[in-house]
């Protein structure tokens, strides 16, 4: 048995890679929108789901490919971002952090629940013509879907590492993060600022719902399944850190599918929140984060 | 001051007095199921305001300490015969230890405000793992316990007999709240809430009084364990763990006012009234956590101390008047 399992390691290892890559996308939102505005969005899984329900209804209704609809669904999603900050959270939370805690829970019970009145509580799944291609690399085969997803995370981690090294823009988010009232001194509009990094955050996870549909299914909880690890990989990660989320997404996929392989389905959840709680209490500035 | 302390003595009176005859008047047995659910959410959210109202130590955990309750009792009765009245007691001192355990590994590290959130919803989630995985919680088949009515096993078959005991558990932890608020310990938990910095440096020992802070919630919320098991005789792991219901106790907390003695019983009576009413109109699933949701945010949004700052800030307000 054991022997058996030992065999299938680097399949495993492989395919944790795979999913890891999205899960360093979902992770990169969150940890963007924490890093910046130092608050934790509790509705992030409910988020994912609302994208993975776009990008499901533009295949079903308009035939839109899930890769072709990145480009309707990232910036639809940055929209929404962009708006449910300036004209919902922003206002609402009085500039208090817990507030903002408790208004993403509302959301996010809010969202679920919509989605679970409008969509129904079914589980839905798309096929694509090459669903089930894959290519044949001697110890494992790897499916289009997870290839594609695994390339498409990286460049978009790459894109927003771009992003906010070199431009002007990243240049205001990353002095907001540091020391808001002297952003604010020199002439920065913190609140725009704060309205468009959350749209950013919210824009990745509209990639990753693209990237994850053909590869997942979608139902009104989906995004549950994501926020545990989602937190866990940014307190890995270190909150804040772009390199961080992507790293720490990896060892998450990883640990993961491992856990899976080693401990049985029941059990191997557990892994995760264990990590969690184990970099909380011993490292709570995780790997790359900066210390305090 | 005393008039007002009186005043709220005696609508406490008639309040008790009144909800005792309930029962004898409101024949409909349905009516008097809905009023036991209120109070028992009333008693969860009470547990959590000792925490997350009164010490501001928010935990999204809140039904590790109900989990852990119920089948510290359960397990005692299907197990080794043990009456429900002495598992009672045992799932009481389960929730406290509960509470020591999480309270020891998180505040001994120093995790706040968010970081104390999110580990609790971890240790939520390892909790309900493991009682997945074990063989003596029954693993994912649950427990279900026996079904046999009489007072010496805690189960009722007239509703009413539920009702009362929320009813005494409820009284009891609005004492414990009202204790609370005029205790030196009290103080010390506001303190802590409004800076442990400062606290700290006055002397406060934040680390011990958030511990023992825990262990109430966690007491509480094992007695409230015991109750649902009797009442409902079956429990399985994503009912003794879910999120939900740790989702709920912060939620009637916070929409009635937290950190108030009738903050979590007020807002308990309102969601639920809210719920069944809405339900009434529309039975589709998911619209009264819709409902639920809408309020909490507009809760947060317009009022930040909750249904009961109503009340407070006119008072405030009429106080501040009469002494000009």
């Amino acid at each position: 048995m054991l022997a058996m399992n030992i065999s299938m390691m680097p399949a495993a290892v492989l395919n944790g890679l795979m999913f890891g890559a999205i899960y360093a996308l979902v992770a990169l939102g969150l940890t963007l929108i924490y890093g910046v505005l130092h608050i934790i969005n509790f509705a992030h899984g409910a988020m994912l789901m609302l994208a993975l329900y776009a990008t499901f209804y533009l295949f079903k209704f308009a035939g839109i490919d899930p890769y072709l609809a990145l480009i309707i669904v990232i910036p639809g999603s940055y929209i929404f971002g962009y708006a449910l900050y300036r004209w919902g959270i922003g206002k609402l939370s009085h500039g208090k952090d817990q507030n903002i805690l408790l208004i993403t829970l509302g959301l996010s019970i809010i969202f679920e629940n919509a989605a679970q009145f409008f969509f129904t509580a079914d589980q839905q799944t798309i096929s694509l013509s090459y669903s089930y291609d894959s290519f044949d690399l001697g110890f494992v085969y790897l499916s289009y879907p997870k290839v594609i997803s695994f390339v498409a995370s990286l460049v978009i981690c790459l894109m927003l590492w771009w992003l906010m090294a070199t431009t002007d823009l990243g240049k205001a988010i990353r002095a907001v993060a540091k020391e808001r009232q002297g952003a604010r001194l020199v002439g920065i509009n913190v609140e725009n600022i704060y309205a468009i990094t959350y749209g950013i955050g919210i824009a990745c996870l509209g990639a990753a719902g693209c990237l994850l549909l053909p590869s997942f299914y979608v139902d009104p909880y989906t995004g549950n399944i994501f926020v545990i690890v989602a937190f866990t990989i940014v307190v890995l990660g270190g909150m804040g850190s772009i390199v961080g989320a992507l790293v720490g997404g990896f060892i998450i996929g990883i640990t993961e599918s491992l856990g899976g392989l080693f401990l049985g389905e029941s059990l191997g959840q557990i892994g995760i929140s264990l990590i969690f709680i184990l970099i909380l209490v011993f490292r709570p500035t995780g790997l790359f984060g900066a210390k305090q | 001051m005393s008039l007002l302390k009186s005043r709220t003595g005696i609508l406490v009176m008639i309040g008790i007095i009144v909800s005792l005859f309930v029962p004898v008047f409101v024949a409909n047995k349905f009516y008097i199921d809905i009023l036991s659910l209120i109070l028992f959410s009333a008693f969860l959210g009470q547990s959590w305001n000792i925490l997350g109202g009164y010490a501001g130590q928010f935990s999204f955990g809140g039904v590790i300490f109900f989990g852990t309750g119920a089948y510290a009792s359960s397990i005692l009765l299907t197990t080794f015969g043990i009456d429900p009245w002495i598992g009672i007691f045992a799932a009481i001192a389960a929730g406290a230890l509960a509470g020591l355990f999480i309270g020891f590994i998180s505040f001994r590290y120093g995790l706040r405000g968010s970081y104390f959130a999110l580990i609790t919803l971890a240790f939520s989630e390892v909790f309900r793992v493991i009682a997945n995985s074990v063989e003596f919680t029954g693993g994912g088949v649950g427990i279900f316990i026996e079904h046999a009515p009489g007072i010496k096993n805690l189960q009722f078959t007239d509703p009413a007999g539920y009702y009362y005991m929320a009813l005494v558990m409820v009284i009891i932890s609005l004492a414990i709240a009202f204790w609370l608020e005029r205790s030196r310990f009290g103080a010390y938990l506001i303190a802590i809430r409004e800076n442990e910095d400062a606290a700290e440096a006055l002397g406060v020992n934040a680390f011990r009084c958030k511990i023992y802070a825990i262990m109430i919630t966690g007491a509480m919320g094992g007695a409230a364990g015991t109750f649902y098991a009797q009442k409902y005789l079956y429990i399985d792991p994503p009912i003794a763990y879910s999120i939900g219901m740790s989702v709920e106790m912060l939620l009637v907390t916070i929409v009635g006012g937290m950190g108030t003695v009738f903050g979590p019983l007020i807002g308990s009576f309102v969601l639920h009234t809210v719920n069944e009413v809405a339900r009434h109109f529309i039975d589709t699933p998911g619209l009264s956590l819709i409902v639920y949701g809408v309020i909490l945010v507009a809760i947060i949004g317009f009022l930040p101390n909750g249904l009961i700052g109503l009340f407070k800030s006119q008072k405030k307000q009429t106080g501040g008047k009469s002494d000009a």
